[in-house]
């Protein structure tokens, strides 16, 4: 009782130890609900051949990360390096889903383009960054209108899922991959996934 | 004053009345970015039935956009919320209903796009908080005032040896044992 005085410091150390907590979350990452659930199923065009369709069903069986992006983003060219360098130690496949090539790029006006011209345009796009920054994809996708992308929740490029041989998704990353990322956190991931599974 | 200076020269002047014009624009903003979009956006689609419509931008109202966090999909012009409130009108259209659409963005996106967060467990804090902090106000209050209530009868009740002083001092009677009263106190100092 003698002690009241200091009720009302204590009061403010809690509140500011749940303010100080606040401060160390990232409040762009928003938790996805996807996480131990079925990847919503899809059926796309290839980037290297269009005319090839590429399934979720496809991978069945294997633990795998689909990475969602496009040449038009700038922190995608900042993960890229990390990509190239996983798919060369043979780590882990990776599917790329290539968002809204086209029509993502606030720089180019894709209105009335017919859905056959932008898919094409698309693919040369998509090609060409490939070439110049290199492809770590064991083969990418074209989500041409971005539905695809809804399905996943995606709400920005790059993000990267994932998925375990029963195609469900394991584990989401935000953002572009770091080093760090990869091996402290994804590639520890994927051990453990192949371990349960 | 430099700061006066600063504040009297005409251009600063200029500057500050483009600031106000600017202000005045942001705040107006939401209402033109629904109505008329500057040109070179993309112009939004908008369903032929108005009922539709209506329906459409009530619910884009509710729904928070993921990349402009502070927005909701209505008032966004993030490509994002464009997509999504194209799959809003479009799975309205197919006669679906409101909350079906809701169903469907929560699945993807998770609660963090309504707006107005549903009540179960992790959120019964949230909901519950304000209340529980009326109600332990009020019973803290309660408390303090009885307790108040208690002390100052305490206080004022008196002991026989009082009450038979004041009998005394009611009565006229001098008493030997009177303390001195405060113009005594005065007078000595």
């Amino acid at each position: 009782m003698k002690a009241k005085f200091l009720v009302p410091l204590f009061l403010f150390l809690g509140l500011a130890g749940f303010l100080a907590f606040g401060l160390t979350l990232n409040p762009r990452e928003v938790p996805s609900p996807l996480i131990d659930k079925p990847a919503p199923a899809f059926t796309l065009a290839r980037v290297d051949d269009p005319a090839q369709q590429f399934s979720l069903a496809d991978m069945r069986g294997k633990v795998w990360l689909l990475n969602v992006w496009a040449s038009w983003c700038v922190a995608c060219r900042q993960e890229h390096p990390v990509l190239v360098d996983l798919a060369h130690r043979n780590l882990v496949p990776v599917v790329g889903l290539n968002y809204k090539e086209v029509r993502g790029d606030g720089q180019l006006d894709a209105r009335g383009m017919a859905l056959d011209a932008e898919t094409g345009l698309a693919v040369e796009r998509a090609r060409r960054w490939l070439g110049e920054h290199g492809n770590p994809y064991m083969l990418s996708v074209l989500d041409i209108d971005g539905r695809v992308g809804i399905d996943f929740g995606v709400y920005g490029v790059p993000e990267t899922f994932l998925i375990d041989g029963n195609g469900k998704i394991r584990y989401k990353h935000i953002g572009p991959i770091t080093p760090e990322n990869l091996q402290q956190v994804i590639l520890p991931k994927v051990e453990e996934v192949r371990r349960a599974g | 004053m430099p700061a006066d200076r600063i504040l009297l020269h005409p251009r600063a002047l200029r500057v500050l009345a483009r600031a106000g014009a600017l202000a005045a624009m942001l705040w107006l903003a939401p209402a033109q970015a629904v109505d008329a979009p500057p040109a070179g956006e993309i112009a939004p689609t908008v369903a032929a039935d108005p009922r539709l419509e209506a329906d459409v931008q009530e619910l884009a109202h509710k729904l928070r956009c993921l990349v402009c966090q502070n927005q909701s999909i209505a008032e966004s012009n993030a490509p994002l919320a464009l997509d999504l409130r194209n799959q809003v009108r479009e799975q309205l259209a197919a006669g679906r209903s409101k909350q079906d659409v809701v169903d469907y963005l929560v699945a993807r996106y998770g609660d963090f796009v309504l707006y107005e967060p549903p009540v179960k467990g992790i959120t019964l804090l949230l909901w519950g908080g304000p209340a529980a902090l009326l109600l332990a106000g009020i019973g803290w209050l309660a408390y303090r005032v009885r307790r108040r209530a208690v002390e100052s009868a305490a206080l004022t009740a008196l002991s026989e040896a009082e009450h038979a002083r004041a009998q005394a001092l009611l009565a006229g009677g001098a008493p030997g044992d009177a303390p001195p009263s405060s113009a005594n106190r005065e007078s000595r100092s």
